[in-house]
């Protein structure tokens, strides 16, 4: 019985020295790590896992990635919580860096929003312009699965509401509060529509049952900034990393790597590199 | 079905390859899990044995705090620590947050009330006269509570396996003070849920069986130890 209780001891012992082991790696990776607060898309489309070991390799500095939707990355860069942005919400954005704690804001790429759905398409909106669309939807009150987010792709889907002159409410308007990917999965097994940007979508069409009806118009355009936060934002943000990492992602060769990346997998590049380019003279 | 086919493939194809990314997730788990488990035995059991033997006010409301916080939801503890971690919060100049180690403190937070819990049952649970007959016996004051300890092994393991399973099992945590960094806080749990939302099922699957590998392991050492003393009583 008594030597039982150094067994006990030397379990918790045990379990201790498992946990030195651990502990002191922590340290290191606080030294010239900044935080990248971006949108699900860049993740869950699979190309930040592409840019982010270039650019450590090349500048020296590991990223921490926050993959959130773009309301929340705004916040995020609002708080002084992030370093660097990379976000699709355009009119948010604006107003965010008219509020003077943001540095610089760069175009980076763009690819387009899609409406997706199931094949047999109740509403009937194959091949329509988005915002008659989701007149459609409505009317038909077939089933629409919305981010309910406050992403970018969420603050789109209510811009369409909106040019439609509706207000979505009722059983058939249904709202996730999660990510594109879970969200595109919620669509497909409800038989629902959604609104995608096209590079969460190609990277799980193989999975998904649902298809794209809409697309192609300019009201689908998805632009991409990089926006630099200052110490303006918190004391404790950092300016170099920031500025490293934003001239990086618009440098020829980053744009080169987002142009290229999904080419092999999809057949098609998932995002279209714009830096340098003047907004208003990206196509739908 | 197929996904659960193929995600059984896939657990065993990631092992048996040794997976680079996949052992070193695996690794970094069972470091978060096992590191958060010592702390919280390290807290609990003086805090459960106080709680259990103790004779001082607040002792009923504080057990009946360990009890509600073995329900506690990790998303509550990842708030609070996400929110002191901040760079604009209280000890934000640490440097701390989307670190392994601010997954041990929440996960530590986690565990603790469950261990502090389990503790004073244990303990409680041993006949009172036993520390009494002890003492008369001559033992110190130590001796007697060790021996108190040793009489209660069986559901002190216990409370070491639960503590564990609360801790490897929880995402709340994990995602929100860790943000699932790759290379760095990704933990199975997180890896899984990730994986879920990229539509890689298979993959999502195989890693909640090295998941469940794993936490099987180690409850099977934690058993051994717990059953073998019994077998030797």
């Amino acid at each position: 019985m008594r030597r039982a209780v150094p067994a006990v001891l030397a379990l918790t012992s045990a379990l201790l020295l498992a946990a030195c082991g651990g502990a002191p790696a922590a340290g290191p990776s606080a030294e010239r790590s900044l935080i990248l607060a971006t949108t699900t898309s860049t993740q869950d489309s699979g190309l930040l896992d592409v840019l982010l070991p270039e650019f450590s390799r090349g500048t020296g500095w590991q990223v921490k990635t926050l993959a959130v939707g773009s309301g929340q990355a705004i916040e995020l860069g609002r708080r002084g919580e992030a370093d660097v942005l990379l976000v699709h919400s355009p009119a948010a954005e604006e107003e965010f860096v008219a509020e003077g704690a943001a540095g610089s804001r760069r175009l980076v790429m763009h690819n387009d929003f899609v409406l997706v759905g199931p094949e047999a398409d109740p509403a009937g909106i194959r091949g329509l312009d988005s915002v008659e669309a989701m007149r459609r939807i409505a009317a038909a009150q077939a089933v629409f699965v919305s981010r309910g987010d406050e992403s970018g792709t969420n603050a789109r889907e209510e811009q369409l509401w909106s040019a439609a002159g509706l207000t979505p409410t009722g059983s058939w308007y249904q709202s996730t509060g999660q990510g594109m990917g879970a969200t595109l999965r919620v669509a497909a097994e409800k038989d629902g529509y959604t609104l995608t940007d096209r590079a969460t979508y190609l990277a799980q069409r193989d999975s998904l049952s649902s298809t794209v009806l809409s697309e192609g118009d300019p009201a689908l355009l998805n632009v991409y900034h990089v926006i630099e936060m200052t110490t303006r934002a918190g004391d404790r943000v950092q300016p170099d990393g920031a500025a490293a990492f934003a001239d990086w992602i618009v440098s020829a060769p980053a744009q080169e790597m987002i142009g290229r990346f999904g080419r092999e997998e999809f057949g098609q590049p998932l995002f279209t590199p714009d830096a340098g380019k003047d907004e208003a003279s990206l196509g739908g | 079905m197929d996904v659960l086919l193929d995600g059984l493939g896939e657990a065993v194809r990631l092992l048996v390859t040794g997976d680079q990314d996949t052992w070193a997730i695996t690794a970094l788990t069972l470091r978060v899990s096992l590191t958060a488990t010592a702390v919280a035995l390290l807290l609990g059991l003086p805090l459960g044995l106080a709680v259990a033997l103790g004779r001082f006010p607040g002792r009923r409301v504080l057990l009946a705090a360990a009890n509600t916080g073995m329900g506690l939801p990790p998303v509550v503890v990842g708030l609070f620590v996400t929110v002191l971690l901040w760079r604009s919060g209280p000890l934000g100049g640490l440097g701390l947050l989307y670190t392994p180690t601010a997954m041990v403190v929440a996960q530590a937070g986690i565990a603790t009330p469950v261990v502090v819990a389990l503790v004073a049952v244990a303990v409680q649970q041993v006949d009172p006269e036993f520390r009494v007959q002890m003492q008369g016996l001559g033992a110190s004051r130590l001796r007697s509570l060790l021996a108190l300890l040793g009489e209660a092994r069986l559901p002190l393991l216990a409370a070491a396996m639960a503590a564990f399973g609360a801790v490897v099992s929880e995402v709340g945590a994990a995602q929100m003070v860790g943000g699932n960094l790759a290379g760095e806080t990704r933990v199975l749990t997180t890896a899984a849920v990730l994986a879920t939302s990229r539509g890689q099922f298979a993959l999502a699957i195989a890693f909640g069986l090295v998941l469940l590998v794993i936490a099987f392991a180690v409850n099977l050492v934690l058993t051994l130890v717990q059953q073998g003393r019994v077998d030797a009583r």
